[in-house]
């Protein structure tokens, strides 16, 4: 077991502008949720000696972030590798405090897409793939679930129940950005984008910002909120354009949930709710089955007669996920809170409100599985309350 | 093959060629086995060890999209990710067919065409396929 288990805990947390946050500039939010996330800590700049931030539409957003806040972080970084990014910056500032290069660490993102006229992004375009006009991410996701439905016989329906459940779960939560009943016919009749993923199968474009504040073991017992201890960590990519993805149907979070379990010393059958980044319907079938859920191949059936959906045994995207919550385009922070929250309003801690069942009950241990790129870089990451270690 | 004994890299390269109407591939001296998209180095051995050959065109659909795109703007359009016979696996174009009707499976042999006015392999069903 790797000594890097419980080493490092979240003591704060915040979000700021989420859904729509019109006259706000991407960097003004990411600097709210982090003046938030200090507070709910209990801490101020001073307090803080690495910053990690990481967005679609900012070169350094790290050394912005600690400018803004008056910060003189002595370890900084802002790996990029998409949506995922923020769990890896988890493991990172595990490492850091575990090798006493740093003692408390600000990780933030902040996007203003919605406002600001869609998603954008500072990505290259790709060689050998642009000048056929994929609208990436989108046509990489539907390449992806193309393959599915062949090799395994899935179809529009089976991907429709995933939307269907983070709705039902968006429906609880009064924060999620998307609410109302939607039923499978409405997802297959919605616009076709890219088949066979209609606008329904498709994340959300909305504005919102997120930060968290991880901090050393010993510190963390004088938090004044439930401290949330990281318990595992893995990551793993494979490739950065779609067509150089080994196998569509399998994901490197065969690699990243393996590496997470064995730190935590822990299976599936441990983990009381799940968090995976889904910015498309497929993501959330092809997680459960690479993190070891199910088989290859028997996602669309697990998931059927309600089982992540609210009250089913396996909560799945409990705030209503990407497609029903909020998706400011690099999602994966707010997977991150969302694992940590359902924790801490366990605990005891208040969270705001939500409807019966919005806060899954007697929740211990959580994982969030980040995705970033075109299900390139994936980052498994499970936290758990004090009574874990 | 190593920058030394190269006036341009691989992407360059790649791009003349199709500019004389050739579609041309990596393959390693070493095993024989071939490479796209083109690279510098093979990532298969750790050598610089490919040379460029042409393409035998011949390929199958592993998955394939229609996107949606507004009549006025030219309509929908086939994105898809083709196997070559040499082996490996590229985006490509699925043309002469509703973009609806291109099948995971599907034989195809490609051409030089043209997108926006750039060349580009597209492909198209094979026939008598």
């Amino acid at each position: 077991m790797s000594s890097l288990r419980g080493k490092a805990a979240c003591i704060g947390l915040a979000s700021a502008g989420i859904g729509e946050a019109p006259g706000f500039n991407s960097m003004e939010l990411m600097v709210e949720a982090s003046h938030k996330a200090m507070k709910d800590a209990g801490l101020g700049p001073k307090d803080i000696d690495a910053v990690f931030a990481a967005t679609a539409v900012h070169a350094m957003p790290a050394m912005s972030l600690a400018e803004h806040l008056g910060i003189h972080p002595k370890f900084s970084d802002g790996n990029n590798i998409g949506g995922s990014s923020f769990m890896a910056h988890a493991l990172t500032a595990a490492m850091a405090i575990e090798a006493g290069i740093i003692d408390t660490a600000l990780i933030a993102y902040g996007s203003n897409q919605r406002s600001a006229g869609g998603f954008k992004s500072v990505s290259e375009p790709m060689p050998y793939e642009a000048d056929y006009q994929p609208r990436m991410p989108l046509t990489a996701y539907a390449l992806a679930s193309s393959r599915y439905m062949h090799e395994f016989g899935a179809t529009r329906e089976d991907l429709a129940e995933v939307a269907v459940a983070a709705r039902a779960w968006a429906n609880l939560n009064p924060e999620a950005f998307a609410q109302g009943p939607l039923t499978h016919e409405d997802v297959l009749s919605a616009r076709m984008i890219s088949t066979p993923l209609s606008k329904l199968d498709c994340c959300l474009v909305t504005d919102g910002a997120a930060a968290i504040i991880i901090t050393k073991a010993d510190r963390a017992k004088d938090a004044p909120k439930t401290p949330v201890y990281l318990l595992g960590a893995g990551m793993e990519h494979q490739h950065r354009m779609i067509s150089a993805m080994p196998d569509l149907t399998r994901t490197a979070a065969i690699g990243s949930g393996k590496r997470a379990f064995a730190m935590a010393g822990m299976t599936t059958s441990d983990i009381d709710v799940l968090q995976l980044y889904d910015a498309f319907t497929i993501n959330t079938i092809l997680f459960l089955e690479d993190l070891g859920y199910c088989a290859k191949g028997e996602g669309k059936d697990f998931i059927k007669n309600g089982r992540i959906t609210p009250g089913g045994s396996l909560p799945v995207n409990t705030n209503g996920g990407g497609l029903s919550c909020i998706h400011p385009g690099m999602y994966g922070l707010f997977v991150t809170i969302e694992a940590i929250r359902q924790i801490r309003a366990s605990a005891g801690d208040d969270e705001g409100p939500r409807a019966d069942g919005g806060w899954v009950p007697e929740t211990k241990i959580s994982l969030a599985h980040g995705n970033g790129g075109v299900l390139s870089s994936q980052v498994t990451t499970i936290w758990g309350h004090p009574d874990s270690l | 093959m190593s920058t030394k004994n190269m006036s341009q890299g691989p992407e360059a390269q790649f791009h003349e060629y199709l500019q004389e109407g050739r579609f041309m591939i990596q393959r390693s001296k070493t095993d024989g086995r071939y490479v796209f998209y083109p690279r510098m180095v093979n990532p298969h051995t750790n050598e610089d060890d490919l040379e460029w050959v042409e393409a035998s065109g011949e390929a199958i659909v592993y998955a394939t999209t229609t996107t949606s795109r507004r009549p006025e703007q030219g309509g929908n359009y086939n994105v898809a990710l083709v196997d070559l016979a040499e082996g490996p696996r590229m985006m490509a174009r699925v043309v002469d067919v509703d973009p609806d009707d291109v099948a995971i499976g599907m034989k195809l042999k490609a051409r030089i065409g043209d997108i926006n006015g750039k060349p580009v392999v597209l492909f198209a069903p094979k026939e008598g396929a």
